[in-house]
């Protein structure tokens, strides 16, 4: 148990944790330990969360009514951008990998750090520095061009600050590759002894998965950008259809990380539910090999579909059939994970502390983004529901429904690991249920919108339209104030909250046998691996009061 | 972060003498030698796939214009980018002699084979920027000053297509180059100051296997670039 920090410097050397070893802004800023750079990803997250948040309430605002009052089409043309670039780049992406994967990886496997530790501060560094650049970019008039950057568009014809926004995404792509690789060689090279590879917990399978789709698709998008760079700064038309150059192309590699891309937001999701669901029904998850392996194939199956982007652009026909084949075959892995995790449930000792109502609404909201994607993976629905709502509304649920929901969970269930402190239940419970019911107010009338023919990214719309966008309007709201509450009580917690036991949800894991905070390096002694994860059979926790049922 | 660890004393006890380049959250040298190779190699998959990116435009629109990419070839200087490539090999033999002076534990040979491979790749540099001069003396650079007359009406927009590649790929790989000759400086500091030896010299094959890589582009590019319309000159 570490004492309370103002004793701390005279406490035996056992009682430090990597919170209370040095406190001044240099000990933060060049520290090289994971869990410190875990909090500084934190930090520099949840501020380009708050920033993509202001523009998506911009959106829901001006969307309020059929003209455009608040916003005039520029405007709303840079204010959709930017919360695309904000929320993709900058939150989504990193958001599960760089905080509670540069956290967990180590101690879940074992090490004292991961491999490359000044490599990883230099991720966040280059992270940055991207944002910075498209701060910049934000405050001096933004982009119009959509986060995809489409050209001629982008290189010829947009106004506003294109380059600095592209170079901004162009740096972080690389904080990016750089985290996937440490977390590649750190599983490969540096896990406990007796961890074996079916051992890992499925948090580790579902972050390996993912570094290889950093590692093998954010390149592509670099060079990508690159190329859009040096046509619009330099006439160097490399997509130019005036010197004979295909702006599809620029789609194709555009797609072909970006595709790949969502998979980098929700694989390490699925990883957070697997442990979420395990710890919180007591017991190991239904089918853990086939869900380790599922992950690796979503990661090898998301680069042979990025073609379903481009159905109406124009590209064959022949391709595009093959494309709807491969997108298709993305569902088995994916249903055989939710279905691994509902068949978990089955029989277990379910108990309903906050993380696992995150992890539940993941469950559902994932399966209906996850089946949305088959239909409009299909040829004739994508024509006609192409650029509609349907396709916002898709892959919100996927992004948001998903990826934020586990961020969520998973920050709710290692919060007392992270901090060393309990946040009040009352209040989580009370948040999750309204990211719950904003998230489906806000977004499944825009399913309707979207297949009624309401077109996306215009600030204006057919009156008929109204009474559906004043429901998604007013679930953004509430969906607003979902996100806020916890912004409010976690940061309560660290200071008034009562102290976290060192395991207080009872769960197994490597994570939960060192102290709540852990030591800088990990562990007082190098654990020795000798269960599978999730044997809730033969380990008994330590502690026998559940989780948040000791609070009363 | 300055304070040493408790775990790190231990480890010492352990069994096995820390090695000075032993880092704290290592168990051995050798743990720490196949970790930094892993993640050189798969730094450099990265590259390929960046470099992949260009090679894939490259290709596509090669496709589409054999005979403009034959023709626009013809205004590259063949004699300057095989000289190019004669010293690029150079570099990578010198590189790799530095490492096998480390692996045989000849502290003192390491230093002046950096030095050769650094200078090698400057000039490599150097002959290139009299390349660029020369594409700009004769208006082969993209943009409004490309000179158009030089190429059959139908084919002068895809030349400046190719010149645009030329630029690109070429431009890039050189920033490579100058990466690597600023990676290799770094290891001329360390060496001097006798850091690596046939226990421990991490750094010079990593750096190594970067040359090489950098190298390795270039052998692609030359043919791709500068011999695709040779036979037909």
């Amino acid at each position: 148990m570490s004492h309370a920090v103002s004793t701390d410097i005279h406490a035996p050397s056992s009682g430090t944790n990597y919170l209370n070893n040095g406190y001044g802004l240099r000990s933060w800023l060049l520290t090289r330990d994971h869990k410190r750079i875990a909090i500084l990803y934190l930090i520099s997250v949840s501020v380009f969360f708050f920033i993509g948040g202001i523009m998506a309430m911009l959106i829901r605002l001006e969307l309020l009514t059929p003209e455009g009052d608040l916003l005039q089409a520029d405007t709303y043309n840079r204010v959709f951008s930017m919360h695309g670039i904000s929320m993709v780049f900058f939150f989504l992406i990193p958001a599960i990998p760089a905080v509670l994967g540069n956290f967990l990886v180590p101690l879940m496997i074992g090490a004292k750090d991961l491999a490359f530790p000044r490599i990883n501060l230099l991720s966040w560094y280059l992270y940055i520095t991207g944002g910075a650049f498209t701060l910049w970019a934000m405050i001096h008039g933004g982009v119009d061009t959509g986060w995809t950057f489409y050209t001629p568009l982008s290189t010829q014809y947009a106004q506003g600050q294109v380059m600095m926004a592209a170079l901004g995404v162009f740096i972080a792509g690389f904080s990016s590759i750089l985290t996937g690789l440490n977390f590649v060689v750190t599983i490969h090279r540096m896990r406990a002894p007796g961890m074996t590879w079916f051992r890992m917990p499925l948090f580790i399978w579902s972050h390996y998965a993912t570094s290889l789709i950093m590692l093998l698709g954010t390149p592509v998008i670099a060079v990508t950008i690159l190329m859009v760079a040096a046509e619009r700064a330099l006439h160097l038309g490399l997509f130019d259809p005036r010197l004979g150059g295909d702006p599809v192309l620029f789609q194709h590699l555009f797609w072909f990380y970006s595709h790949p891309a969502v998979y980098i937001m929700v694989l390490p999701a699925m990883g957070v539910v697997s442990e979420l669901i395990a710890a919180f029904s007591r017991k190991p998850v239904f089918g853990y090999k086939i869900v380790a392996v599922a992950s690796i194939a979503i990661a090898v199956l998301g680069f042979l579909v990025w073609g379903h982007h481009m159905f109406v652009s124009g590209q064959s026909i022949y391709a595009s059939t093959v494309f709807s084949l491969l997108s298709m075959l993305v569902a088995i892995p994916s249903a055989v994970k939710v279905f691994n995790w509902t068949a978990t449930l089955y029989e277990g000792s379910v108990s309903w502390d906050t993380p696992m109502l995150y992890a539940l609404g993941f469950i559902g909201l994932f399966t209906i983004g996850g089946l949305t994607g088959v239909m409009i993976a299909t040829l004739g629905i994508d024509v006609h529901l192409h650029d509609t709502y349907f396709i916002v509304a898709h892959f919100h649920y996927v992004m948001v429904g998903g990826t934020i929901m586990a961020y969520l969970g998973g920050l709710h269930y290692w919060w007392p690991k992270i901090t060393g402190r309990k946040y009040k239940p009352f209040w989580a419970k009370v948040s999750a249920m309204l990211v719950f019911v904003g998230f489906n107010l806000t977004f499944f009338p825009q399913f309707l919108l979207g297949y009624m023919g309401m077109p996306r990214r215009y600030w204006s719309y057919a009156p008929e339209f109204q009474v559906l966008n004043v429901l998604s309007t007013a679930g953004a709201s509430i969906l607003a104030l979902g996100y806020l509450l916890p912004a409010i009580y976690l940061t309560w917690s660290m200071r008034y909250g009562e102290k976290a036991e060192d395991n207080p949800w009872g769960a197994v894991g490597l994570e939960w046998q060192t102290s709540s905070p852990p030591p800088t390096f990990n562990f007082h002694e190098t654990p020795i691996v000798t269960h599978d994860a999730y044997d809730y059979q033969h380990q008994r926790p330590t502690i026998a009061a559940k989780g948040e049922a000791s609070l009363g | 972060m300055v304070n040493p660890a408790p775990g790190q004393a231990s480890a010492g006890v352990a069994g096995h003498d820390a090695h000075p380049a032993l880092q704290h959250h290592f168990d051995t040298l050798e743990q720490q030698k196949e970790s930094s190779s892993l993640g050189m190699w798969m730094f450099l998959v990265t590259e390929v796939l960046f470099f992949g990116g260009l090679f894939v435009t490259y290709v596509l629109y090669r496709l589409r214009f054999p005979g403009v990419f034959a023709e626009a070839s013809h205004h590259l200087n063949v004699p300057m980018g095989a000289l190019n490539t004669a010293v690029l090999i150079c570099s990578s033999l010198t590189m790799a002699l530095a490492i096998y002076a480390a692996q045989v534990n000849k502290k003192k040979a390491i230093v002046p084979w950096l030095i050769a491979t650094i200078l090698l790749g400057a000039t490599f540099l150097v002959i290139k920027a009299f390349e660029y001069k020369e594409k700009f003396a004769h208006h082969l650079v993209p943009g409004p000053n490309f000179d158009l007359s030089l190429f059959t009406p139908d084919h002068a927009r895809p030349a400046e297509m190719f010149f645009s590649l030329y630029f690109v790929m070429t431009g890039v790989h050189a920033l490579h180059m100058i990466i690597g000759i600023g990676l290799l400086s770094w290891l001329v500091v360390q060496s001097r100051k006798g850091r690596f030896d046939s226990t421990y010299y991490n750094p010079l094959e990593m750096t190594g296997l970067y040359w090489h890589f950098v190298d390795i582009v270039w052998i692609f590019l030359f043919p791709l670039l500068y011999l695709l319309g040779y036979h037909a000159r």
